[in-house]
């Protein structure tokens, strides 16, 4: 087969969606750090999010899996924790879809800019940890749902 | 030299594990649904951080066992957890309690080995750092809340300060082990001492006179009961199925 560049493995990376959050890809969560040819091996550099995370392991076997159904056979996973995975990593793309998706996107001043769901901007916090561990639990004072919220790190 | 910085990674994994697991303890029970889930993700985090230093100890002591070997093979007199994380639950205020006085030492302790010239210690520190940010910030805010309570929660939080503070001189201990890996904890106590105080002062509870220190649990020698009876429950089955895998 013709070898692929690291810019069609790219694209092909933004295809493999997160196991927790899958509107977003593994690219648009800014997990993939590196993708280059060492010789004939492939070798994609992936940062955790949280170090407990439960879901790593799951896409380090998503990413694999789809080099493989690409024809891959030779790739080689490397996981990297310095520098450590922040949300300012997150893609353009992907904040958007969160928001689309009901999850309010991180917001450096500490809480979501507006709720995701009729986007006022009066929000209150419920707690700071969620249901996935970049998760916090936000509500909205006006129409009084509850969401989630991606929270900075 | 390596025997001295391995000892300093399983201060630092074991006392991470073992409150990982005292803290999952809690999972499915706590008060409100919104603790619980809290409480799980904290625990996620310290067993997640617990990967790391037991991984870069068992590199360090370079005799082929895994993270999973340290955590799930060895015995009571082996662990050098601290000997608060030990402590049982008691009832929320005193889980809460515990978890302050150790997340204001970690955040400390993680701010400092960040700039370790060890840039494997560096790198675990600098992420580990990022989310004990939210637990320090998490308990801090319960122990102001229920110490400056009702005088049922006051009360308590009061006792569990009483009953755990002799636990906390512990920390600061420096000594061979940590000075192998470049880390001097005894530096730490006036921060420490400093953010105490001001959180105690807000939460209306009162800080024991008295500095007198229970020792023996990073050093590994004198753990308190409870560690082997932690150990039987977490270790079962690797004990029961040796090699047992999901």
């Amino acid at each position: 087969m013709v070898t692929p560049t690291t810019a069609e493995v790219w694209d092909w990376l933004d295809h493999v969606p997160d196991p927790e959050i899958p509107v977003i890809s593994v690219v648009d969560l800014g997990i993939v750090r590196d993708v280059k040819w060492q010789g004939e091996t492939l070798e994609v550099t992936l940062t955790p999010t949280y170090s407990g995370c439960p879901a790593t392991s799951v896409i380090e076997i998503s990413v694999e899996t789809a080099l493989r159904d690409h024809g891959l056979t030779d790739v080689t996973l490397k996981r990297q924790i310095a520098p450590p995975w922040t949300t300012d990593w997150l893609s353009d793309k992907g904040r958007a879809k969160l928001s689309e998706y009901g999850i309010a996107p991180p917001n450096p001043a500490g809480g979501p800019k507006e709720c995701p769901l009729c986007h006022s901007p009066h929000v209150e916090r419920i707690s700071q940890f969620g249901s996935t561990p970049c998760k916090a639990q936000w509500r909205c004072t006006d129409c009084l749902e509850p969401f989630d919220y991606f929270k900075c790190i | 030299m390596s025997g001295d910085k391995f000892e300093f990674l399983l201060r630092m994994g074991d006392t991470t594990l073992i409150l990982g697991h005292r803290l999952s303890e809690w999972c499915g029970k706590a008060p409100v649904l919104e603790e619980d889930i809290a409480l799980a993700n904290t625990a996620l985090d310290l067993i997640g951080q617990t990967q790391m230093w037991l991984g870069l100890a068992a590199e360090v002591e370079g005799k082929g066992r895994s993270a999973d070997d340290l955590a799930m093979l060895r015995d009571a007199w082996d662990f050098r957890c601290a000997l608060l994380v030990e402590q049982p639950n008691g009832d929320f205020g005193r889980t809460i309690m515990r978890q302050y006085l150790f997340d204001q030492w970690h955040i400390l302790a993680l701010g400092a080995l960040k700039a370790n010239a060890d840039e494997r210690i560096a790198a675990i520190a600098a992420k580990a750092e990022k989310e004990v940010t939210y637990h320090v910030e998490r308990s801090a805010d319960l122990v102001v809340g229920l110490g400056d309570g009702t005088e049922e929660s006051h009360g308590r939080m009061q006792a569990a300060l009483d009953l755990l503070y002799p636990y906390v001189g512990e920390f600061f201990d420096t000594d061979a082990a940590d000075q192998a890996a470049g880390f001097d904890p005894a530096s730490l106590r006036d921060a420490y001492d400093t953010a105490l105080t001001a959180t105690m002062a807000e939460a209306t509870l009162t800080l024991p006179d008295s500095r007198f220190a229970h020792k023996g649990g990073r050093t590994g020698q004198r753990h308190s009961e409870h560690l082997g009876h932690l150990l039987t429950e977490m270790q079962w089955l690797q004990r029961a199925y040796p090699g047992a895998s999901w």
